[in-house]
């Protein structure tokens, strides 16, 4: 069936099955493979894109689902000129990834979490990331990222 | 890990739906946020052949003070009931639970209807409806009826509800003031509850309904009634695990899980007796 969305500000549309799930459109369908997929259980939070300007697990959401929706991966996180958002500088400042699998995901929620709460205290920010996983253990560095970047610098 | 095909209808409206329900039967399930459904879909634990998308009737996202209770549409989020100053005043119970289910990208999709008539035994909202005594209202081709929370879950995954009805509305009763506890022990923050404890005061005594204790989300009968009588929160926390019939799993045995409600009781007692 057809299925029309905006993916990064780029009308798209789709012939696709009803079973396609949004994240194998975005991967295999329109080419854009920064959204990960991890455990594909709803869990890790690799495949984690915004869909209507709040965080979804892509595994999780149909394509069919997403219809008239506008949705933004990491690749829609930065300017086209490929120049750092000031979230994704403040990864690379604060060694906010070592393998990097997980880093896409924890952009995206934490582009979500900071839009509903835009000076989290350190508690909220990792409360707020609860839905992604780093296995190479790097949430302190994520957390540090995530509260430099917040306004008001997360002091309280 | 890609679900088994089926037929997607999109539904424009609770009739429509109603009347694709009617038409499939027993075949279709309704998809809302999907965040029950889906997963399971995907380790084909569940293959329906149609399925009915609700998830676009904007309609029945809603929160409304309906006098004596909260009017909340079925397809209301659980991020909605999380931030929501109307049940911040009314019903903090909840307010605060909902913001417990899973993690945020669960709670922007997955709505309380679709939780509910999901009847997971393990999930959080169905044993807070049961502490409040909300009531359900479902409408099908015979039109609307309501049904106790006490009524409403069947079994693993088995509600009250027909076929061809639809889960519209969930009424809360208004518990202004009164004190409240939810508690629940897990491994990891997202994971669903080993075993969890909503309770509210009620005239000197309490509500409580405990989750994954059972093939349903169950009340803490004795625990209620002790109460009532007079017991202390230690002797009435002891009996928690009374009439239950709690599973064994990857993640606890059926011993332990009865350990964890008589804790988790006392625990949710403590604060509900201040």
């Amino acid at each position: 069936m057809r299925v029309s969305l905006t993916v990064n500000g780029v009308r798209e549309e789709a012939d696709v099955e009803p079973r396609l799930l949004l994240v194998h459109l975005l991967r295999d369908r329109l080419g854009l493979t920064g959204t990960n997929v991890g455990c594909d259980t709803t869990s890790c939070g690799a495949c984690t894109v915004l869909l209507d300007g709040e965080s979804v697990k892509s595994c999780t959401v149909l394509a069919v689902q997403a219809e008239g929706a506008e949705v933004t991966t990491v690749e829609g996180l930065s300017s086209a000129g490929g120049e750092l958002n000031p979230l994704q500088a403040a990864f690379q400042r604060h060694h906010a990834l070592q393998c990097g699998y997980c880093t896409p995901g924890m952009l995206v929620a934490a582009t979500s979490l900071l839009r509903e709460n835009p000076s989290p205290s350190e508690e909220e920010v990792r409360h707020g990331l609860e839905g992604n996983l780093c296995r190479c253990t790097g949430y302190q560095g994520i957390v540090d990222a995530v509260l430099e970047v917040a306004s008001g610098g997360g002091a309280r | 890990m890609i679900p088994a095909p089926f037929e997607y209808a999109r539904a424009g409206s609770v009739e429509e739906a109603i009347a694709l329900l009617g038409r499939h039967g027993e075949e279709a399930k309704l998809l809302a946020g999907g965040h029950s459904l889906l997963p399971l879909m995907k380790l084909r634990v569940a293959a329906p052949p149609v399925l009915v998308d609700i998830g676009p009737v904007a309609a029945l996202r809603y929160l409304r003070d309906a006098g004596d209770h909260v009017a909340i549409g079925a397809l209301t989020r659980q991020r909605d009931l999380e931030t929501s100053d109307l049940l911040a005043r009314e019903v903090p119970l909840l307010r605060h639970a909902a913001g417990q289910v899973g993690d945020p990208q669960v709670r922007h999709r997955g709505t309380i209807g679709g939780s509910l008539a999901h009847a997971d035994p393990a999930a959080d909202l169905p044993a807070v409806v049961l502490a409040l005594e909300a009531t359900l209202v479902a409408r099908g081709p015979a039109g609307e009826r309501t049904i106790p929370a006490g009524e409403f879950f069947r079994s693993i995954f088995e509600s009250a509800l027909a076929p061809d009805e639809v889960l519209t509305e969930v009424r809360v009763p208004k518990a202004a003031g009164r004190r409240w506890a939810f508690a629940k022990f897990n491994r990891r923050a997202q994971d669903w509850a080993i075993v969890g404890v909503a309770a509210q005061q009620v005239d000197g005594a309490a509500n409580v309904a405990l989750v994954h204790m059972g093939s349903t989300p169950v009340r803490a009968a004795e625990v209620e009634a002790a109460l009532r009588q007079g017991a202390g929160v230690a002797d009435a926390a002891a009996l928690a695990d009374r009439g239950t019939d709690p599973p064994s799993d990857l993640n606890a045995s059926a011993g332990y899980r009865r350990h964890l409600a008589r804790v988790l009781v006392r625990r949710a007692l403590e604060q509900v007796r201040g």
